[in-house]
């Protein structure tokens, strides 16, 4: 383990149950779901409310997520507009990561292009696109200096933006880092992509773990954690929301989309996030899952839980956020370590809801409903928080709070 | 394309509201009116010289807009090479 100890001293969302970290975790705590015709948008975001016409006509839809979950972020850890910043800025990251980028952007003036020709294309579209948009927007707002780029594992990626923050804390390149992941690929493009490979639920149900799973239903939205080092933190006396005890990744190295059934990858990735936090499968509370609604992910989860954990997982209450807000790939495991973080603070297991039929095989407890989480040692709780992507990426956190 | 002369007024609404389009408010769109103090940059520039393109048949080049300071230069320029 690190001498240097990273906490979380602001959460932002944005998701399919709100504007706001809170009011997604109340509205999933009770059951609720932002699904509604076989998609998961963030109906109650409105650009406007936080970005000037300009800005809004510069950015692509999941840079415009981002700014507003990194909003509510910044502000409870002390940035305020009109004030000097908490900290140095120069010791201020900012890794945002994404799956795809401002691909809404692309499909629009790939249009253009064929109905206008290439003077039709707009100027704009290169910096919209780029997968660093929202990392570069987020750090010009708010004047963030240190190092600042994105992550690219398709839906391990908001995961790894977290645990490549935690290690630019950890080596001293930076005291504080604003993490996170965006999407928004709610359009044809995406849509028929995805349904191409099968990857999208025909029913438009998405039940993670049910026997019925039938695919995953597309989210869209943000996740923006500040990570703080925690010296810095106790020196300004700010409020400690968590701590980011380890990260784990891994890679499969077996197929392009498909995980290896074996669960060795993922395995793999727990362990090691176990491992760097210190922890032991005892010591584990709850855990967050990936858990797609896929028939693969899910089966293959389970095994590596099974793997990974031993006699514990049984044990252990295992939920997926994607129940209520489908699956909003580079953004999920950010928005998931969010929710996370306020269920152990809340002493909580929210539910896998619409979780009914038991699959063979798979005979972990997927919490159909909420309930406190029992037996937590101490005074913290901690949890894992699991995310796996295309190309066999797999980023694991070790979270308490 | 134009055949004629192009009012200069007529150029002048039709910038003003591709200006407006980015950002500003219409009424801060005047012919004196410096596209630094409008917040329009190179990039948005660009955007302005699709619709001049598409409605005048006229192309902002590099050269060209490097000298364009505000909005009246921009109205000029256009009058001059449609005309």
């Amino acid at each position: 383990m690190s001498e240097r100890r990273v906490v979380v001293t602001g959460i932002g969302a944005v998701t399919p149950l709100g504007v706001g970290a809170r009011i997604s975790y109340d509205r999933w705590l009770a059951g609720e779901s932002g699904l509604e015709d076989g998609e998961g948008r963030a109906d109650d975001f409105d650009p406007t409310d936080f970005l000037s016409k300009k800005d809004a006509r510069r950015t692509d839809r999941f840079a415009q997520v981002t700014i507003a979950a990194a909003k509510e972020a910044l502000e409870q850890t002390g940035f305020e507009d009109d004030e000097d910043p908490p900290v140095n800025p120069e010791r201020v990251g900012c890794i945002i990561a994404t799956g795809i980028g401002g691909i809404l952007t692309l499909e629009k003036n790939a249009n253009l292009l064929r109905d206008k020709g290439p003077k039709g294309v707009s100027a704009l579209a290169v910096p919209m696109l780029m997968p660093n948009a929202a990392a570069g927007n987020l750090a010009m707002r708010y004047g963030l200096l240190g190092p600042s780029h994105s992550v690219a594992s398709a839906c391990a990626a908001g995961a790894d933006a977290i645990g490549t923050a935690m290690r630019l804390i950890q080596a001293g390149d930076a005291d504080m880092v604003v993490a996170g992941g965006a999407e928004a690929a709610l359009g044809s493009l995406a849509q028929a992509a995805f349904d191409n490979m099968h990857a999208i639920s025909p029913s438009g149900i998405s039940r993670p773990f049910d026997a019925r799973r039938d695919g995953f239903i597309m989210g869209e939205g943000a996740g923006v954690l500040v990570l703080e080092e925690a010296e810095s933190a106790a020196a300004r006396d700010a409020e400690v929301l968590g701590e980011m005890l380890g990260f784990g990744a891994s890679s499969d190295a077996h197929h392009i989309t498909a995980p290896d059934p074996s669960g060795d990858g993922a395995t793999r990735a727990i362990k090691r996030a176990l491992e760097d936090a210190g922890m032991t499968p005892e010591d584990l509370d709850y855990v967050n899952a990936h858990g797609t609604s896929t028939q693969l992910n899910d089966r293959s989860e389970t095994e590596a839980l099974m793997r990974a954990l031993g006699d514990r997982a049984e044990q252990l209450p295992v939920s997926s956020t994607k129940s209520v807000i489908g699956h909003m790939l580079g953004a999920a495991g950010a928005v998931e370590a969010i929710l996370t973080l306020i269920a152990l603070k809340e002493r909580m297991a929210p539910p896998t809801v619409g979780w009914e039929e038991r699959d063979e095989g798979m005979d972990l407890d997927y919490v159909p409903e909420a309930r406190p989480l029992e037996d937590v040692n101490g005074d913290s709780a901690v949890a894992i928080s699991n995310g796996f992507g295309f190309g066999g990426h797999n980023a694991v956190l070790c979270l308490r709070a | 394309m134009a055949e004629e002369t192009v009012s200069e007024d007529a150029v002048f609404e039709k910038i003003a509201d591709a200006i407006a389009e980015i950002g500003p408010e219409r009424e801060d769109v005047k012919k004196e009116a410096t596209l630094e103090s409008l917040d329009v940059d190179s990039l948005d520039l660009v955007e302005v010289g699709q619709v001049i393109e598409e409605e005048y048949g006229v192309e902002l080049k590099g050269e060209d807009v490097e000298k364009l300071k505000t909005v009246g230069d921009v109205v000029d320029l256009v009058v001059k090479r449609a005309s």
